[in-house]
């Protein structure tokens, strides 16, 4: 049984059934999907949550379904690593990594699709879509080919080759589009009016697949036993991730798992090849202004993210900040966090941890505060990025006088 | 010179279930105008108080977005398809 009342738009507060819809039928705005706070309060404790699953389905009273046997690769209740040795760098004082990289096709959206192809399936969808820029592709083939559901995956055709290679290993259509992220979701947001009977994660069920991103932040404030952290830095790309985490905190608050007036400021990381939202924050202005995308980190390439203006607005209301950051700048990121603390992240890890580096010396991002950086995506997946930065220190003969003469180390 | 507008899912029922009209016009704006004009109920599901294009209305000329051209006052040629796309979160 599910907690849902109902989906209500974000925009002009028309209300809808819990059913296959994404947008406004009036003004476009993006649904949200509504609960009965009061009986999930009644209901839901620590306790209740320690006896789930060790995945996200702990959280299903929070969740917009909530199935005996979800589509579930064992998504989520991924490390929460607390991270001295990149702190010190920093000049923090806590600091926390949330290892995301840790899901079953390494990203976060494992999260998402296990929420959205479960609720597909509630509501007889047979076959499972998306537009992607790498990761939601590894997910949605993935959960679909353990659900039993066909897929079609549209993405553009620049993709790294690991995740294109993550992608069609199971089996399912994958459609390389020639065009960037913006065109691949242009097309298939037209496609949706076209094929209806197609579940496209993204788009028809994006209202139910975005509500898995709140379990980011379930899983952190639980894996710090029950608190809060002061401020989380947070990797944006469509900025729906950001304006969940924010959801979540605030749910925890409304059905009591977080004590009353819990504040957790949000920042937001972008590439400056791709940087909408932070350049609207920067500017102090309202508009999200579409770019034509230009980053090593193609996971956050989308130059018109639709969730950007709430992604502005959570920040704002959380007295966070943004910033962008060069290529090499996330290069140095995945290295840094690599080499302090033993996590290889995809390049949108890298703008996150380049960011937080910014942040920190700005200002923003204080050594009294307890600061939790989200780490998304596993290096593995863009490893094109790193080629020419890393490699062996020292290519010998084998025998011990070239290796003596070459490497230097105390034994 | 007729000019094909492609109109999403939700919007359809305003003009009569279609999925597709042919409308004469100079610009983007003119186009969408006449649209409204045929199928009353167009323009205010598609432009906001002031005369804008709504947040989370993109439309797309010959698959561009019009926001990188010159919005509402991009001209269009005969034979062009214009698209009517609501916004969608990404990933």
């Amino acid at each position: 049984m599910d907690f849902v009342t109902g989906l209500r738009c974000r925009e002009c507060g028309r209300t809808y059934p819990a059913e296959a819809l994404h947008v406004c039928d009036f003004c476009f705005g993006p649904l949200e999907v509504d609960y009965d706070y009061e009986a999930i309060a009644a209901h839901i404790t620590p306790e209740s949550i320690a006896a789930g699953p060790r995945t996200i389905w702990r959280y299903a009273d929070l969740l917009p379904v909530n199935e005996r046997a979800p589509v579930d690769l064992g998504a989520g209740f991924t490390p929460l690593v607390r991270a001295d040795r990149l702190a010190a760098e920093l000049g923090l004082g806590e600091l926390w990594i949330k290892d995301d990289t840790a899901n079953p096709t390494g990203s976060f959206k494992d999260r998402v699709v296990s929420v959205a192809l479960t609720k597909a399936r509630q509501l007889g969808f047979k076959v499972a879509a998306c537009a992607s820029t790498g990761n939601l592709a590894n997910a949605v083939a993935a959960h679909a080919a353990r659900a039993g559901m066909s897929s079609i995956v549209f993405i553009p055709y620049d993709l790294e080759t690991a995740k294109i290679v993550t992608t069609a290993v199971y089996g399912g259509q994958l459609v390389a589009v020639q065009g960037n992220y913006d065109d691949v979701n242009r097309l298939c947001a037209e496609l949706t009016s076209e094929r209806p009977t197609w579940a496209f994660v993204n788009v028809n069920i994006r209202t139910y697949y975005a509500e898995g991103s709140k379990t980011l932040a379930f899983e952190i404030a639980e894996q710090l036993g029950w608190d809060a952290p002061d401020h989380v830095v947070v990797p944006v790309a469509s900025g729906s991730q950001l304006t969940k985490v924010k959801k979540g905190f605030q749910e925890l608050v409304r059905v009591g798992l977080l004590p009353e007036g819990s504040q957790v400021r949000i920042s937001g990381a972008q590439a400056t090849g791709c940087s909408p939202v932070a350049t609207a924050f920067a500017e102090g202005s309202d508009h999200v202004r579409p770019v034509k995308p230009s980053t090593i980190a193609k996971s956050l390439a989308i130059g018109n993210p639709a969730d950007g203006w709430y992604a502005l607005k959570a920040v704002r209301e959380s007295g966070g900040s943004f910033a962008a950051v060069t290529d090499d700048e996330v290069i140095e990121g995945i290295r840094l966090l690599a080499r302090t603390e033993g996590i290889f992240a995809e390049t949108a890890g890298g703008v996150t941890i380049a960011s937080l580096v910014k942040l920190v010396s700005e200002g923003v991002v204080r050594p009294d505060e307890r600061v939790v950086a989200l780490v998304t995506g596993h290096g593995l997946k863009t490893i094109e990025a790193l080629v020419g930065h890393v490699g062996p220190t020292a290519t010998i003969l084998p025998t011990l006088e070239a290796f003596d003469e070459a490497v230097q180390l105390q034994p | 010179m007729p000019v094909t507008v492609r109109i999403p899912s939700q919007l359809r029922p305003l003009a009569g279930g279609s999925g597709e009209v042919s409308l004469e016009g100079e610009t983007v704006g003119e186009v969408l105008k006449a649209l409204d004009g045929a199928h009353p109920g167009f323009a205010e599901r598609l432009f906001d108080e002031t005369g804008s294009l709504r947040r989370f209305v993109n439309v797309f000329l010959a698959d561009e977005d019009v926001r990188f051209l010159s919005g509402l006052d991009t001209p269009v040629t005969a034979g062009q398809t214009l698209s009517i796309v609501p916004a969608v979160a990404g990933g």
